[in-house]
């Protein structure tokens, strides 16, 4: 098997604050194979977010990476200088952040944001850097890009400058693209288009991505396995299709119950009860345990540490004693 | 574009409409002018003469009327104290003010966004502190005294710098500017840095909380996601967007730097339009204070529509996007 593009190992993250340390990301481990998407989805402040800041170096004090190690394609990247740093981000990972409207800068034409990022990266002359510019706009889909090159952000809209977002985070074929939560401000016919649009990326240039959302319609469609993030770890992590279909982890049931269907069935909805806990509360044990349901001794007390069972591998005291290979 | 500059350059003329009205109304109730000019035992029958020669006695209509006309191409009479036609006083005083102004400004700028820049990137050095405990001094000192302590210091104690004056002066046509020589710049080095203290404060301020705030938009952190180099982010990304409010206030300060000139002319006997202003105030010589008010607001409304249109340079969301949207 080749090296994966991404391998994330026992990741620690800790923020820093006034009523002691708050561990965000707590022994977070995935890999991404190159050309493979990566769905990431959990609650609002599972920790997604955070997990995609930092394998890009981008975690703002008081955070930081307290433990475990991060490897692009075998290289270390979680400790390296800062200057190192920056020439990887937008060269070998380019990232797409959740609000199109504000990624890019109001002042400066959509062409010189490209060129000033390429001329970054790689050794071109400022034509040859708009030559490129404009091929990647109409590889991400804008059309008549030899003028719109010339336009201000603001002339764009918000799908069209997802698409700018996302020409800019590709202009120096990075191997990997983190993605965070690239549709959530778009309407939904648009979601479509950037959706594929991210897919057929990833499919024609090998590149890795990672998807960070919490729409699991956009992970169904869109990602090959998808990991499952709770309270700061990784519930339960898997190929897709095996997540969706037969979720193992409570949770991730839990979240699979509550996708609506349109095959009318009225069943009612799943719901959680309760909310995740905040980050300076987490209970002993697992820490989803207050709000499940197959919940007993063992799991207010011991951490379930993640284990394969077939395809996936999941992190719940329930299926423990269970041989990993009878799991089917 | 166009129509937006033309708009904007009628309402400047109502503007100074309304000022030409409070001007003119200061010859109507700062006293009879007349007895400004004449002496305590003029007879009656020269007062009038006097009066007449003025056109003192002309209905108010009628007297407005030609006191626009003539502001309106620079006539604004003749000073009662110095029995010179005031546009020629005051031409004679402009380039000292604005030279004044000018260099103030300068002074304020480059300080005031170095070291705003500097005290938002490097916020919890000992220096940035620093340049923050003085911006307080700078926004609470009064402009007198900050001149006067200068003066202490480097002109009596050190004797660097002059302290008073203009030193040299080199004509050049009907410019008078003290630019060229060596003692020119000495004496505008301390009455610059007292009148621009204040700016200076205000803009290192606006420009640090501006620079901060800019700092964490998502535009910022997204270049930094791109690999862009720190300086690239800072100073082209960064500061770019900070330079809108700075240019607003940088730009209507210029006409207070002006109208403020006069305490600073004043401490320093700089021989500008704000010394002559003062010295008409003393002497109640109307058609000179009249004809500053609206020279300053000629200034101010002339720097207000620059402003505006410097804007639109800035910020191509202002400009009309007439036939590039799609």
């Amino acid at each position: 098997m080749t090296e994966p593009v991404l391998s994330v190992r026992d990741l620690r993250v800790e923020f820093a604050s006034r009523r002691g340390t708050l561990r965000a990301i707590d022994g977070v481990s995935f890999d991404i194979a190159k050309g493979e998407v990566l769905g990431v989805v959990g609650e609002s402040g599972a920790g997604k977010s955070v997990t995609g800041l930092s394998v890009i170096g981008l975690i703002d004090p008081p955070g930081r990476i307290a433990g475990g190690e991060i490897r692009l394609a075998g290289l270390r990247i979680d400790n390296l200088p800062p200057e190192e740093m920056r020439r990887i981000r937008g060269k070998r990972i380019g990232m797409i952040f959740q609000d199109p409207l504000t990624s890019l800068n109001p002042l400066y034409r959509v062409g010189d944001q490209i060129i000033e990022t390429i001329r970054t990266h790689l050794n071109l002359s400022e034509t040859a850097a708009r030559r490129r510019a404009i091929d990647l706009l109409a590889e991400v889909g804008i059309p008549a890009p030899e003028r719109r090159i010339d336009g201000y952000p603001h002339e764009f809209s918000g799908g069209m400058r997802q698409r700018v977002v996302i020409a800019l985070a590709i202009c120096a074929e990075p191997e990997l693209i983190i993605a965070d939560e690239p549709t959530t401000a778009l309407d939904v016919s648009v979601q479509a288009q950037i959706i594929s649009l991210i897919k057929r990326l990833g499919r024609d240039h090998g590149t890795a991505v990672m998807l960070v959302t919490h729409d699991m319609g956009v992970i169904a469609e869109t990602s090959d396995r998808v990991a499952v993030m709770y309270a700061g770890r990784v519930a339960e992590i898997g190929p897709v299709q095996d997540v969706v279909r037969n979720p193992l982890h409570p949770y991730a049931k839990g979240l699979m119950g509550a996708i609506p269907t349109l095959a009318g069935d009225d069943k009612r909805l799943m719901q959680i009860p309760g909310s995740m806990p905040r980050l300076s509360a987490i209970p002993r044990g697992c820490s989803f345990n207050p709000r499940c349901a197959f919940a007993f001794d063992r799991c207010r007390v011991d951490r379930p540490e993640p284990l394969p069972r077939g395809a996936q591998s999941v992190a719940c005291h329930l299926y423990d004693d269970v041989p990993t290979e009878s799991a089917a | 574009m166009l129509a937006f500059t033309l708009r904007r350059a009628v309402q400047a003329i109502g503007v100074m409409f309304a000022v030409g009205i409070i001007a003119f109304s200061m010859f109507r109730f700062a006293g009879d002018p007349v007895n400004q000019i004449v002496s305590i035992d003029t007879s009656a029958a020269e007062r009038e003469v006097v009066r007449k020669s003025l056109g003192l006695d002309d209905p108010v209509p009628v007297q407005f009327v030609r006191y626009f006309a003539d502001a309106a191409q620079f006539k604004f009479g003749v000073s009662y104290q110095f029995r010179q036609p005031v546009s020629t006083l005051l031409m004679e005083r402009m380039p000292a003010t604005l030279e004044l102004a000018v260099c103030a400004t300068v002074f304020a700028m480059v300080f005031g966004i170095l070291m705003g820049v500097y005290s938002a990137l490097k916020r919890d050095t000992v220096l940035a502190k620093l340049f923050q405990a003085v911006s307080l001094v700078g926004i609470s000192l009064p402009t007198f005294l900050i001149g006067i302590l200068l003066i202490y210091l480097f002109a009596v104690t050190l004797g660097w710098l002059p302290s008073f004056g203009r030193g040299e002066v080199v004509k050049l046509g009907w410019w008078s500017t003290g630019l060229l020589t060596l003692s020119g710049l000495k004496a505008l080095i301390m009455p610059s840095i007292t009148l621009g203290l204040f700016q200076m404060t205000l803009i290192m301020r606006l420009v640090r909380a501006e620079m901060l705030e800019v700092l964490r938009t998502d535009y910022i952190r997204f270049a930094r996601a791109r690999g862009l180099t720190t300086r690239a982010i800072h100073f082209g990304h960064a500061l770019k967007n900070t330079l809108i409010p700075v240019i607003t206030v940088a730009g209507l300060q210029f006409g207070s730097v002006i109208a403020f000139s006069i305490i600073t002319e004043t401490v320093f006997q700089w021989p500008g339009m704000g010394l002559l202003f003062v010295q008409a105030v003393q002497n109640v010589d109307i058609p000179i204070m009249a004809a500053y008010l609206l020279m300053v607001s000629l200034i101010f409304v002339t720097i207000n529509l620059v402003v505006d249109i410097l804007y639109t340079v800035v910020d191509p969301r202002l400009r009309a996007t007439v036939g590039r949207a799609t």
